[in-house]
């Protein structure tokens, strides 16, 4: 009897090809299997075809001389002694600056048409709807393409340069404007402002905690432009400007010296601020519209001006369903950078999969680097989103 | 778009993987499929360009219809793959087309190592620039501080960097990845000077709104040997491709042309004997029939033919032979003995 009834308690006895558990692990273990045996056939394939065609592998090349001119650099780089890999790294310098920047101003210009658009003004609300309606719809290179054609037809030919006042020159190859050469006096100033920076962030905390304590409210916005702008200024001026600018001036061709902002950035910068931009409205639109209308109505019956209620009331619990399409503009912005070569502007995907591919004939390398360079970047940008997110989530208690 | 080149690259890659293993005979791969597959310009007029019926016409051109001639006795079965600067040398080498000849510069690195071997020369080319005449420039060598407008993926590129450096001068140069792109900049005042081999300076000239503001400077900063090319390890295509050319300048140093090859078929001279393969048996060591290089007269013409048709006086380039002439005529254009 008793034996009989631990049988019976015991799992029954199934066999193992209609065990669920056995089953899934089973097939996980086959298609992890055939996903390797697959990989491992185009890379060996890939390496026998290749070294049969006697077609050059490796990175090896990273370290040869480049030798072709690059038009944008921020790093020293020469076609004299720079190597493919310098060529790569200023590239990618290239890709993050258009990139931040247009990320900055695409969000910039996306919240203010974003609530515009939900304005109650027809005006304003209808500038918003058709800007959005218009630019969202057309496809970017066009837009890249219009950009940097009217950059080049608007502006004066280089000999006919409109002159703008602080020895700024403005004409088709740029906007040219005096470069500041720091004296070594000036490294007071960075240091007065790192001094600033902390203070302020000394000063807010002090502040708050104050007016979570007794209620007083202390100038923040005046203190912290004192702090970070007024004192590096005072350092500067008492200092005796430190500073001497190298002003551009017009050589045969050219205008040389100072610095410059060159039409292929800015129509690339323009066209990708002004696109990302309708699609960042849309967003922020839908954020606002998501936050119940109640809460508007609760702002308002405390005695709430309108634009506090937005500032403090709106605009936070907005964010929430903001930030996470959010992110993937700000994604799409940096992949769709990559259209630089279409204007000229010398990108990683122009200078290294264009010409270093081009000068090396090792496709395989030099795409596989930049993938992994856009997915770096791409899975990057998720991470601080992500961590913003969770700051920003509703805590649930 | 920019990332369907990075996407066709890399399916270029990945076909290079599977495809290429296959590619052993082409010109077996080649009758099996019944027609020839020519990587060529995207549009250059002179040497690979379609016109508005899809008729391709041009220098490059010719000789892929002459290798279909010695083929197929059809100078039509040819497939062109218009092909960017940039894609050239992938889809050769992934086996997307059978022969390149698309005005391609042959050099050391790409002989070496892209796995291409090019068969000789068609055209005797250099670098040259082409700059506005209210600039008042006589020569490259005041472009001191100038920009220069240049098309990406090019030994150009490389030669102005080479060229300036050489004489101290300093450089602004502006990449695009189309000569469309490259042309329009140039043409809006981007820069001062535009740069490609002189051929194309030629050609691209007729495209601006007013050719005759613009002017070709007399520097040749470079050798731009131009050349078909095909794929590493296959030696009869390869042989097959460079005596298609050899045969159409032997045609013009003998004299035989277009018009008068069924005539020649009959001439006691040896060499036109063996040209046209009524005497020998050279078409067989090709792997072609022994009229192979009747064939090529008959339907696409001697390289003296093509060459004034295309790029010569009876084109609107109106490009003079120079180095292109023949040897026996002050030229560099030379063919081994067909024996």
């Amino acid at each position: 009897m008793s034996v009989q009834t631990e049988a019976a308690s015991a799992r029954p006895k199934v066999s193992p090809l209609y065990d669920p558990k056995v089953r899934s692990v089973a097939f996980q273990v086959l298609l992890c299997a055939a996903l390797g045996f697959l990989v491992y056939v185009a890379v060996s394939n890939a390496h026998e075809n290749l070294s049969r065609q006697k077609i050059a592998t490796g990175l090896g090349f990273w370290n040869n001389l480049a030798g072709f001119p690059i038009s944008q650099t921020l790093l020293d780089y020469s076609e004299r002694y720079s190597t493919y890999g310098q060529a790569f790294w200023v590239g990618l310098l290239n890709t993050l600056l258009v990139a931040v920047v247009g990320i900055v101003l695409a969000t910039l210009l996306g919240f203010t048409m974003g609530i515009a658009r939900l304005s109650k003004n027809i005006l304003v609300a209808g500038v918003a709807r058709w800007y959005v309606e218009i630019v969202r719809n057309l496809p970017l290179l066009l837009q890249l393409l219009f950009w940097y054609n009217a950059v080049l037809k608007a502006l004066p030919s280089v000999r006919d340069s409109a002159q703008l006042p602080f020895g700024i020159f403005l004409n088709n190859r740029g906007l040219f404007s005096p470069r500041p050469d720091p004296e070594p006096l000036f490294d007071f100033v960075w240091l007065a402002l790192g001094f600033g920076v902390v203070a302020t962030i000394a000063f807010r905390w002090w502040a708050r905690k104050r007016q979570e304590a007794t209620g007083a409210q202390a100038p923040v916005g005046w203190v912290t432009l004192g702090l970070i702008v007024g004192l590096p200024v005072l350092v500067f001026l008492l200092l005796g400007r430190p500073i001497a600018f190298d002003y551009p001036a017009a050589t045969r061709f050219n205008i040389g010296g100072g610095m410059v902002l060159q039409p292929e950035f800015l129509a690339l910068l323009f066209g990708l601020t002004i696109y990302t931009g309708a699609f960042i409205t849309e967003v922020v639109r839908a954020g606002i519209l998501a936050v119940s209308h109640g809460q508007t109505e609760a702002a308002y019956a405390l005695g709430l001006r309108p634009n506090i209620t937005t500032k403090l009331i709106i605009i936070p619990q907005a964010m929430r369903v903001i930030i996470p399409p959010l992110t993937s503009q700000y994604l799409n912005l940096t992949k769709n950078s990559s259209l630089a070569v279409f204007v000229g502007y010398p990108d990683l995907a122009n200078v290294f999969t264009g010409t270093v591919l081009n000068q090396t004939g090792q496709a395989i390398e030099v795409v596989g680097i930049t993938m992994m360079v856009y997915l770096t970047i791409s899975l990057g940008t998720s991470f601080v989103m992500n961590i913003y997110n969770n700051r920003k989530a509703l805590v649930e208690r | 778009m920019k990332t369907n080149i990075l996407v066709s690259a890399a399916f270029g890659a990945v076909a290079a993987l599977v495809a290429g293993s296959a590619s052993a005979g082409t010109l077996d791969n080649v009758k099996q499929k019944g027609f020839l597959q020519c990587g060529s310009n995207t549009g250059l007029a002179g040497f690979g360009q379609p016109d508005a019926q899809g008729n391709w016409t041009g220098l490059d051109v010719d000789f892929c219809r002459a290798i279909a001639a010695a083929v197929f006795n059809d100078a039509s079965k040819v497939k062109f793959v218009p092909l960017s600067a940039k894609d050239r040398f992938t889809a050769l080498q992934s086996g997307e087309v059978d022969v390149l000849v698309r005005n391609t510069t042959w050099t050391i690195s790409r002989d070496t190592s892209l796995g291409l071997n090019f068969t000789g020369v068609n055209y005797y080319d250099g670098q040259g620039f082409m700059v506005r005449k209210s600039l008042k420039v006589a020569s490259a060598l005041e472009l001191n501080g100038a920009s220069v407008c240049v098309q990406q993926g090019t030994t150009t590129e490389l030669n102005l960097a080479d060229y300036f450096r050489a004489n101290k001068i300093q450089l602004k140069s502006v990449t695009f990845a189309s000569s469309d792109e490259t042309l329009k900049a140039y043409e809006a005042g981007r820069c001062d000077a535009f740069t490609t081999d002189a051929s194309g300076l030629y050609a691209e000239r007729l495209r601006l709104a007013q050719p005759d503001e613009h002017l070709v400077l007399p520097e040749i900063i470079s050798k731009e040997p131009l050349g078909p090319a095909v794929r590493h390890g296959d030696d009869q295509w390869f042989d097959i491709v460079k005596w298609v050319g050899y045969a159409q300048l032997t045609a013009e140093e003998l004299g035989v042309d277009q018009k008068n090859v069924d005539a020649m078929l009959k001439s006691d001279n040896p060499d036109i004997k063996r040209l046209l393969g009524t005497e020998g048996k050279f078409g067989e060591a090709l792997g072609l029939p022994n009229d192979w290089a009747y064939r090529v007269i008959k339907l696409v013409g001697n390289y003296g033919e093509s060459f004034e048709r295309t790029v010569g006086q009876g084109s609107p380039l109106k490009i003079k032979r120079g180095l292109n002439a023949l040897w026996n005529k002050g030229g560099l254009q030379y063919a081994p003995p067909i024996r």
